[in-house]
């Protein structure tokens, strides 16, 4: 709907609440803040203290159709957002055998497709530009677009962004119920109350297949939990974003490597509440991969290893859309993959609140209704099940 | 049933070696701990990172020690026969055949709980220099991990001789390793008399106490005893400055002039070594009468993991606790009573260990006081943080770090009042914005003043602020020697950088309109990213 078709706030409410204070939902708030729309996230924690940053921070998706938009946004976040996101541009992908080199063909494939540049370099090229590389290296990759930020800072920076546009964060504040007339949300029930919004926006990460059940919809997914690791600071290599190996991750501009990848697990999604998040000695092994990409890295100590959700749709691909049957509902989940998407991601849900649909890609792909004729035991078919637990 | 090859399900962690009963910490109640539970006829293995290494000990890893360990820790036989000569226990635990494994660190416990379910048992991680990194799994730990020193900063604190009282003292009574030999204490806690009269003993001079509060704090005897040896006791004083030369301290400026010394003792707080805990997901809660953070324990000793029990100082710390041994033993003994019980070990109960009563004085505002005084009120900004560099003003001004260089473009202010929205002050949340206790010390020596800072600032309880959050590895560990020895080849084989789902990857102009589990019938190029 346009967005002067969007009535004053009523109550304590406003035009468009968002639920969810993780990075899709912040940046969908701060693009309707700015494009003169009242806005209120409502979190049930602190904002961005889940996945969304905890994250390896990338920021080079080509196979999405936000790629054009995600890469054209980064390079101005900082002053869009008037915060630093401490995001730094290009990408070394390094290949350690033949088999790696080959799976990671594929972005330059993707890359070209939509007019990106990927040069294909030789090991001796790489170990030039990667001061921490071995002799191990088979060949990498140079991206002249992507790259990586801090998710905590950017996380950050949506909230004080939108904030300083006059949108309202409440955190700490848990979503019990909806009330809906007809086919229009009409308010939001918290345990802090309720809000009144012309229009609602959920995206709450693993919370959005829950709370969209509430609205009787069917947001098929599950959760996981994944593994990362970060070193004492090293000396900053020229160009921080490089991974490979298996591995996603950076060193940031403090000079951490921070890297994760490997198994994930699925968990119950009923756990969620209560805020476990645990890592394992799933650690030894991301520590063995990094030691395999950065060599002379090997002395580094390793400070921290954390772990977080990820929500995961059956395909792995997002859902953005404004479901049948909802006449002022947007509902997004990223699959997990929303970090380095997200300025785009809010720039569309934006568009489709204010709008109806999104003028800078095509989201197609990223309906709900792909998943009109999925199985009902997908999880079971894919072996998306938390495991028997040991005694 | 169907198996996500690229999840944890068919992957298999290699673990070395089993304990009925681990325990972690050779201190004298994760001794008592070991003897009873050898007694009862448990397979015990007892473990104990000291003697640490002397570089480890250099880089202040696990206590506060300064730069002030002396040379004499360089030789690793010499400090080896140094513990065992200062615990005679241990010899007898040897005989009793616990299995005792000195110089070996726990970076890790870990338990299947909510949202962890694929290991095979209960897991420790474990570090030595013979073996490496290995995991062992257990049926029940005991973790008699001891305390360590609240840091405080004031202008100089990072010279050499500014260190722990639990540092001063293991230097001085266990190795005979300490550098120095003329002490300014602060702090006046149980715990700082009670360090300042050990290190007299062991041939110290302690020149002066310094206390910011009026009075001191600790148990009038131990106040007459010092003041009997002719120790000062200066209140309503903190360290304005330190003067230092090449070795680092040689003085403690105060209002009423300087001290001489070459050690400043850091006595303010005695803080239960919970970080193996907290990263384990043991319920910890703010208890005064316990020193601080704390896991919350049943009648015993057993942490809300329930194969983790918790004893000794890291369960709590108080006066009558500090002053006799004997307390934390019982608690030892107590806890392995237990068990043996839920092992289905027949044996006789024990006595509980006496509870802490209530506490002398106000640690929250005791310890906010002395940060207060030490800090805000300081002459200068020293660094709370000393690894990232980063002041109290920082801190409650949320600011970016300084190697951002960032500028505001405007006049915009971001102080704390506007992240807190409606929940307390989170020191996580500050951390990751200031990198206020992210270093390499992984925030043991800044932890509890970032607390006391947020308490400050928001006027709340100390108890109000949230523990900053502990993360394995809770020691010092390379990326090289973290690598494990015998991997699974499944994790190898199935290793992706994400989830390896068939289809996330596509490019969207190749995507199908529907999605379906069949439809992957149909392959498409596999990607990574």
């Amino acid at each position: 709907m346009p967005a002067s078709e969007i009535r004053e706030p009523e109550g304590r409410g406003a035009s468009v609440v968002v639920v969810g204070g993780g990075v899709t939902g912040l940046s969908a708030a701060w693009w309707l803040a700015r494009a003169g729309v009242d806005v209120l996230v409502i979190e049930k924690g602190i904002v961005g203290w889940e996945a969304s940053g905890r994250n390896g921070g990338g920021c080079s998706h080509h196979h999405s159709p936000l790629f054009a938009e995600e890469q054209r946004l980064w390079p101005l976040m900082d002053e869009l957002l008037g915060y630093p996101t401490e995001f730094q541009p290009n990408r070394i992908r390094i290949a350690l055998n033949e088999k790696q080199l080959a799976l990671y063909s594929r972005a330059v494939v993707n890359a070209r497709h939509q007019g990106f540049l990927i040069d294909e370099i030789d090991a001796k090229q790489v170990r030039e530009l990667v001061p921490l590389a071995g002799d191990n290296v088979f060949a990498g990759h140079y991206y002249h677009f992507g790259g990586h930020a801090n998710p905590h800072r950017t996380v950050q920076g949506y909230a004080w962004g939108l904030q300083d546009l006059g949108g309202r964060i409440m955190q700490h504040t848990a979503v019990t119920g909806f009330a809906a007339d007809g086919g229009k949300v009409v308010a939001v029930e918290t345990d802090k109350g309720n809000f009144g919004c012309d229009h609602l926006v959920l995206a709450a990460g693993p919370q959005t297949g829950p709370l969209a059940a509430m609205l009787g919809l069917d947001i098929p997914m599950k959760v996981a939990r994944a593994e990362m690791i970060v070193t004492e600071a090293l000396p900053l290599m020229p160009l921080g974003g490089v991974d490979g190996n298996g591995l996603y991750g950076r060193q940031t501009l403090r000079g951490n490597l921070a890297y994760g990848g490997g198994p994930h697990e699925w968990v119950e999604t009923e756990q969620l509440p209560g805020g476990a998040r645990p890592s394992t000695p799933l650690m030894q092994s991301i520590a063995k991969r990094v030691a395999e990409l950065l060599p002379l890295a090997g002395h580094a100590k390793i400070i921290r290893s954390w772990a977080g959700l990820i929500e995961n749709t059956p395909d792995g691909r997002p859902v953005i859309d404004r479901p049948e049957g909802w006449d002022n509902l947007t509902v997004a989940t990223l699959s997990g993959v929303g970090f380095g998407l997200s300025p785009a991601t809010g720039h569309a849900i934006q568009q489709l609140v204010t709008d109806g649909a999104c003028s800078f890609a095509d989201l197609s792909t990223l309906r709900l209704a792909r998943f009109a004729r999925l199985e009902p035991d997908w999880a079971a078919l894919q072996g998306w099940q938390p495991m028997a637990m040991a005694s | 049933m169907t198996v996500d090859y690229r999840s944890v399900a068919d992957k298999k962690l290699a673990v070395e070696g089993h304990a009925q009963l681990l325990v972690i910490g050779a201190g004298p109640a994760g001794l008592a701990a070991a003897i009873e539970g050898a007694q009862r006829g448990l397979s015990v293995v007892l473990i104990d990172e000291n003697p640490v290494p002397f570089e480890t000990m250099g880089e202040s890893v696990p206590l506060h020690f300064g730069g002030r360990v002396g040379g004499a820790a360089r030789n690793r036989n010499a400090m080896m026969e140094a513990m065992l000569e200062s615990a005679p226990a241990i010899a007898d635990a040897f005989e009793l055949g616990v299995d005792v494994r000195l110089g070996t660190a726990c970076w890790g416990l870990y338990a299947n709980g909510a949202n962890l379910g694929w290991m095979p048992a209960p897991l420790a991680g474990l570090a030595d220099e013979e073996n490496g990194t290995h995991l062992v799994s257990f049926e029940r730990a005991i973790v008699a991990t001891g305390r360590r020193d609240m840091g405080l900063a004031f202008p100089g604190w990072e010279q050499p001789g500014v260190m722990g009282a639990s540092a001063a003292v293991q230097l001085a009574t266990r190795y005979g390793a300490l550098d120095g030999s003329r002490a300014v204490v602060l702090g006046s806690t149980a715990e700082a008399l009670l360090a300042a009269l050990t290190l007299r003993e062991s041939g110290v001079t302690v020149a002066a106490i310094i206390e910011q509060a009026a009075e001191p704090v600790g148990p009038a005897d131990l106040v007459v005893q010092l003041r009997a040896a002719g120790i000062d006791i200066h209140c309503g004083e903190v360290v304005r400055a330190v003067e230092a030369d090449l070795n680092g301290v040689s003085g403690a400026v105060t209002r009423s002039g300087t001290i001489l010394c070459d050690l400043i003792v850091l006595g303010i707080g005695a803080v239960p070594m919970v970080d193996l805990l907290d990263a384990a997901g043991c319920r910890l809660a703010f208890q005064a009468e316990r020193g601080g953070y704390t896991p919350l324990l049943d009648a015993d000793g057993r942490t809300s993991v329930e194969v983790i029990q918790a004893v000794g100082d890291c369960a709590g710390i108080w006066p009558a606790k500090s002053r006799d041994a004997t307390v934390a033993e019982a608690e030892a003994r107590h806890a392995v009573a237990a068990v043996a019980a839920s092992l289905g070990v027949v044996g006789e109960g024990t006595a509980p260990a006496p509870p802490p009563g209530e506490a002398a004085y106000d640690i929250g505002a005791y310890r906010k006081d002395w940060v207060r005084a030490s800090i805000i009120e300081a002459v200068g900004e020293p660094y709370v943080c000393q690894c990232e560099e980063v002041t109290a003003r920082e801190i409650l001004e949320v600011r970016p770090p300084r190697y951002l260089n960032w500028q505001a473009a405007d006049n915009r202010e971001r102080t704390l009042a506007a992240i807190l929205g409606e929940g307390p002050p989170n020191p996580d949340q500050i951390k990751r914005l200031t990198r206020a206790g992210m270093g390499p010390c992984q925030g043991r020596r800044c932890r509890e003043q970032v607390q006391a800072l947020l308490a400050l600032q928001s006027a709340v309880p100390l108890g109000a602020v949230p523990l900053a959050g502990y993360r394995a590895p809770v020691r010092p560990l390379t990326l090289a020697a973290a690598a494990p020895k015998n991997e699974d080849p499944a994790f190898g084989e199935q290793w992706d950088s994400w989830f390896g789902m068939p289809r996330q990857w596509v490019p969207f102009w190749d995507v199908d309109d529907e999605y379906t589990v069949a439809s992957l019938a149909v392959e498409k190029p596999h990607a990574s990213e």
